[in-house]
């Protein structure tokens, strides 16, 4: 793919950003108002999404090359249960406890603040890093079916 | 025995485990191997010390109508068991034969993942996640099908997946139904309310949906159409895993239970079980005896093998809704059971044998072969060994196991289906005498002269499944072993509906 | 009696599924089935109240009292959160698996040369 026409480029450079950082505010607010995690993640997934369509696939694999990408997505994963086994060990045996809540940060849980729920941010932004990273690595990898990329991408 | 090994665990060790192979690159792919040999080595021991355990945990510390509940109990002890003990031996064994692939460290990372799923299906205490863990499972094991990417791979894993899309679609629409009519997605409370209210128009109509989704996952025989595809065309310990553990996990672990324990039985659809195991033996039987290609002849023949197991379940149903006498329902529940475990341990090692003979010869027609007795020698003693199993020849584990089907069978009065049993039985007799006069007997053909056998840990994994199976017998022989492993599994379904109160009740106990 | 119109959209897709001739018809079959569901599933959260039901959604105004809980009001107005988390996570497994079948879509494409079930057959028996 070779990208689009200078009228697309200029506007995509734009408001690739604006994605971005709507991404981010879905990921971050996820515990407060819709959103979370995977709509979160979709939505930084897209914004490089945007960057293939609008520039081609190179400029877009420049930014966020594939094995990063992979990388990123497997550490992701596997901190998101790495936090899980955390609330095993903090939480008197019990998986996904969510420890900060109830010992560390127990002044800080009033409904509706930024910094309250304790570890579901952090369970959010893991999801967010995991799906956008594995999301992108579908988009990339069914555009260029022609590479030699197996199609075992997109199971989670 | 107190080694208590906290439920999420088994959940939680493969998939961390699938999340961090990937990271290493081709220079420590040994390693990675290692880790994921060590992975299933450390589930094994795990599930061995499970048994005899009732615990109900909460996760996250959310209490039962809330949140989400793992249930340990006799069946789901004897499922873990299992589905470690195949995917250790089938580990071992990609080990090396994996080394024709590329992309390996992908494939053991799918495997843990398949794994995972199917612990979670079996450990789950709600139906949702029950379906959660059935599509981790089941997409890890649609890429590891269609994993060759040649034709006949990307042809079968088109089938199997279109076919399993649609059956975990009819799951999670049964889920819905159930929901909308109880107002909980637990087992235990769902169970409680069937008990006290009956099972009304929309409760059956989702029964209904379960039984057409787990059959499909079954292979149960209207809905085997994806099987003799989809397990021949995987690499070999993939095909083991699939014939061996996934479509019980999947299938008639789930049927079972949320039969026996969540929704209830009734005469009516034991029959229904009944006729589904029946033609599934039947039908896969005779489909199988024709078959050129060694593994999808295996692959027919788990259709009727899994016959064998829906059947018991079905009987001990019957038995059980019409009030009979508890004793025969607990002997037929016990074959149906017994069975499962032993079919999962004699097909996975026919299909480690079938990959061997594969990797060997480079073919798996079986009028291409012959004479390999001598040139394979572990090969043909595991491979005799497990159609001896499976046929019914006396030391090994099968003859117990149909014994105890047909048994229970007769002392429930239905001669005719003890009957059919027994014929079933001689037709796989034929069709594995047929597989080792044209396998390991006759004629060696000139091009296989040179053909050599690959030790190491393939015939390792091997070795250790011959082993089991003659071994196997034990369990039903030996009192204490049998109390243990298989009396704790044929109560924990035969209790019914009373699965609500045990779960509610241990949950109060932990006082959490 | 909208539940059956669900039921309906789920055996079109089915219907698809089992009849059509092309792969990708097929996986646009699958995703009919999967769609019916969804829908069937928000809808079990649907709940009639005087006033409107609300969005299960605590993010403040009336809906939170002084003490920074959720009021009664709020209790008795919202609609069934449970069901819209099992979409979500339906949706999360169907993205998961529809990606899966496209990539197999293509590959066969590749290997065969066409989308044609009818010309797709190699496994036979």
């Amino acid at each position: 793919m070779k990208g689009m026409t200078i009228i697309v480029k200029t506007v995509s450079s734009w408001i690739k950003v604006l994605v971005f950082l709507f991404g981010i505010y879905i990921i971050l607010f996820g515990h407060l108002t819709p959103g979370g995690g995977f709509s979160g993640g979709v939505i930084l997934a897209g914004s490089y999404v945007l960057l293939l369509l609008a520039f081609g696939r190179e400029y877009a694999e420049e930014n966020l090359p594939l094995p990063i990408a992979s990388k990123l997505d497997c550490i992701a994963a596997f901190l998101f249960i790495a936090l899980a086994l955390l609330g095993f060990i903090y939480g008197a045996g019990f998986f996904f406890y969510n420890f900060l809540q109830q010992e560390l940060m127990a002044d800080c849980n009033a409904a509706g603040k930024l910094v309250s729920a304790g570890a579901i941010p952090l369970y959010n932004i893991f999801i967010g890093l995991k799906v956008a990273a594995s999301l992108f690595l579908v988009v990339l990898v069914l555009s260029a079916f022609r590479s030699e990329s197996d199609p075992t991408e997109g199971q989670e | 025995m107190s080694l208590n090994i906290p439920l999420p665990l088994f959940i939680a060790l493969p998939l961390a485990v699938a999340f961090l192979l990937p990271l290493f690159g081709t220079k420590t792919r040994g390693f990675a191997s290692f880790i994921a040999v060590l992975t299933t080595a450390a589930l094994l021991v795990f599930s061995i010390f499970s048994f005899g355990r009732f615990e109900v945990y909460c996760v996250g510390r959310w209490t039962i109508p809330l949140g989400i509940n793992l249930v340990l109990d006799g069946i789901s002890a004897l499922m873990l068991l299992t589905i470690s003990i195949v995917s250790f031996a089938a580990i071992l064994f990609s080990n090396r034969y994996m080394e024709q692939y590329t992309a390996k460290s992908k494939y053991l990372s799918l495997f843990l993942l398949m794994v995972t799923g199917m612990n979670g299906v079996v450990l789950s205490g709600d139906i949702f996640n029950l379906f959660v863990f059935l599509e981790i499972a089941s997409i890890a094991s649609y890429a590891l099908v269609g994993f060759g990417c040649q034709h006949e791979e990307l042809e079968a894993a088109f089938k199997y997946m279109v076919l399993g899309s649609v059956a975990s679609m009819f799951v999670l629409f049964a889920v819905g139904v159930v929901y909308g009519n109880t107002g909980s997605l637990n087992m235990a409370v769902i169970s409680k309310h069937v008990a006290e209210n009956g099972l009304n128009t929309g409760l059956a109509f989702a029964l209904a949906l379960f039984i057409a989704g787990f059959g499909l996952k079954a292979a149960l025989v209207p809905f085997h159409a994806w099987l003799p595809d989809a397990h021949p065309s995987a690499p070999a310990p993939i095909s083991a895993m699939l014939s061996g553990v996934l479509i019980k996990a999947l299938g008639i672990y789930s049927l079972s239970r949320i039969i026996f324990n969540v929704l209830g039985v009734s005469v009516p659809i034991s029959w229904v079980l009944i006729t589904l195991g029946l033609l599934s033996m039947v039908i896969g039987a005779l489909l199988a005896i024709g078959q050129w290609d060694f593994k999808r002849l295996l692959a027919y023949s788990s259709i009727s093998q899994i016959g064998y197991v829906m059947f018991g379940i079905g009987l001990a149903a019957l038995i059980l809704s019409k009030k009979g006498n508890p004793v025969w329902a607990s002997l037929a529940m016990l074959g149906g059971l017994f069975h499962l475990m032993n079919h999962a341990v004699f097909k996975s090692l026919l299909f480690l044998t079938s990959g061997s003979i594969e990797m060997s010869t480079g073919t798996r027609q079986l009028k291409e072969l012959g004479g390999l007795a001598e040139k394979l020698p572990i090969t043909r003693s595991a491979c005799t060994i497990a159609s001896a199993s499976i046929a019914g020849i006396p030391p090994f584990n099968g003859f117990w196991s149909k014994l105890i089907l047909v048994i229970a069978a007769v002392q429930a009065g239905f001669y005719t289906l003890a009957a059919v049993t027994v014929f079933v039985s001689i037709v796989t007799l034929i069709m594995f005498l047929k597989v080792q006069r044209y396998v390991f007997l006759g004629e060696l053909p000139e091009n296989l002269k040179s053909v050599v056998e690959h030790r190491g840990l393939m015939a390792f994994a091997m070795i250790f499944l011959a082993v089991l199976c003659v071994l196997m017998g034990a369990l039903v022989i030996y009192e204490p072993f049998r109390v243990v492993v298989l009396d704790n599994a044929v109560n924990a379904l035969l209790d019914g509906l009373a699965y609500a109160g045990k779960v509610l009740n241990a949950q109060i106990l932990n006082g959490q | 009696m909208l539940y059956s119109l669900c039921f309906l959209l789920f055996m079109i897709g089915l219907y698809c599924v089992l009849v059509k001739k092309n792969m990708i018809k097929i996986v646009v079959g699958i995703l009919l089935m999967e769609y019916a569901v969804n829908l069937f599933l928000v809808m079990l959260g649907w709940r009639k109240v005087a006033d409107g039901a609300v969005a299960p959604i605590a993010a403040g105004g009336d809906l939170l009292d002084k003490a920074g809980t959720v009021s009664q009001l709020f209790v008795s107005r919202a609609v069934d959160p449970l069901p819209q988390a099992l979409v979500l996570t339906s949706i999360v497994i169907g993205l998961g698996s529809l990606a899966l079948m496209v990539a197999i879509c293509i590959r066969t494409y590749e290997k065969y040369g066409t989308f044609d079930i009818t010309r797709i057959r190699r496994l036979k028996g």
